[in-house]
């Protein structure tokens, strides 16, 4: 990973993120009280988290930055592995126990 | 339980809450410990987590900012990922919404995944509980779970540049975030969301700024939105 951020960008994005969040979180609570949002816009907010996580993660797992964007047996593995657990499980540390361990493991016997 | 007082409230939310922070502080951790190896300071990284407490927007950031993502882009991200506190606020206004403003400033602030979740079960299963006692059943669900947030995040950013590359923590992100996810598909419109946003990220991987992140996720939005209406439409919704 790279060395640092400009101090400028990182306060930025600290505080914008702070602001931000308490805004969402503060909006209907304090501002907007008992009136109801409009169907359509809730419809869009219930897939937010499961569309923007997986499309974040979605490059991390193809092309990792450790091993310079070249697909990697191992991290594709655990990948599989921690989604084929919580999937069976809905549990987030089972998963993440078989995601780190499917990762050591491969990394182990690849060398 | 007719006889809940506001105390009785207060720690019947902080044993619920208790368990929590078995999944909170390694999360914490995690943040801490990237966080510093992408080169925040102690101080920052700290900080970051006290005024966001959001672990999935404080990784999302942290990704961007590494990939030297514009900060306009980096914010919005996040943002977006955080924007279910929005539906969370949302949902509680009916049960909290008559407590003193001051009360919903602090709320709002402490308005996490877990507060959300086991406040919301309590309020529905007992709706006679006066609105005080959901305030103090709330703040009891948190005070176990926030301090674990901010002390965690301090124990991994101290820890983070002790750790060396053959532990692979690159790859704790994407592990942590599909565990999150994952129990998240709760229906067909879920899944198809997901696997739309997949699936553009990987084809507008090119596009600059960070695009393809935000063109992926409401890619996803909108497909998720329009099959729940259609499994509503075929009498499939639950």
């Amino acid at each position: 990973m790279n060395s640092g951020f400009d101090p400028v960008t990182t306060w930025v994005v600290i505080i914008g993120l702070g602001l931000g969040s308490f805004g969402l979180r503060f909006v209907f609570l304090g501002l907007v009280g008992d009136r109801a949002m409009p169907e359509w816009v809730l419809r869009h907010l219930r897939y937010t988290a499961v569309a923007i996580l997986p499309a974040l993660v979605a490059p991390l797992v193809l092309w990792p930055a450790a091993t310079e964007g070249e697909l990697d047996p191992p991290r594709l593995a655990a990948a599989a592995a921690t989604v084929a657990v919580g999937w069976i499980t809905r549990n987030v540390f089972a998963a993440i126990g078989a995601g780190a361990g499917t990762l050591y493991g491969m990394l182990y016997l690849l060398g | 339980m007719a006889t809940t007082t506001k105390k009785s409230a207060f720690w019947q939310g902080f044993r619920v809450g208790l368990p929590f922070t078995l999944v909170v502080s390694p999360f914490a951790m995690i943040f801490g410990v990237l966080a510093t190896e992408a080169g925040l300071n102690v101080y920052e990284t700290l900080l970051f987590s006290v005024a966001v407490i959001a672990g999935a927007a404080q990784l999302t950031a942290l990704q961007l900012m590494n990939e030297n993502a514009p900060t306009v882009i980096v914010l919005a991200s996040a943002l977006a990922v955080n924007l279910r506190m929005a539906m969370y606020s949302a949902s509680l206004t009916p049960y909290l919404g008559p407590a003193p403003l001051w009360q919903r400033v602090f709320i709002a602030y402490f308005l996490v995944d877990q507060s959300y979740a086991c406040s919301l079960a309590k309020y529905e299963e007992e709706p006679q509980l006066t609105v005080p006692q959901r305030v103090a059943y709330f703040f009891g669900t948190v005070t176990p779970v926030c301090p674990m947030w901010y002390i965690f995040t301090l124990v991994g950013a101290l820890v983070g540049n002790q750790i060396p590359d053959s532990w692979a923590l690159d790859f704790a992100v994407p592990i942590a975030f599909l565990a999150l996810i994952v129990p998240m598909m709760r229906t067909a419109a879920h899944v198809v969301a997901a696997l739309v946003a997949i699936a553009v990220a990987i084809i507008a991987n090119g596009l600059p700024f960070n695009l393809g992140l935000m063109v992926a996720g409401l890619a996803g939005m909108m497909v998720g939105a329009r099959v729940e209406l259609w499994l509503r439409a075929q009498g499939k919704w639950t």
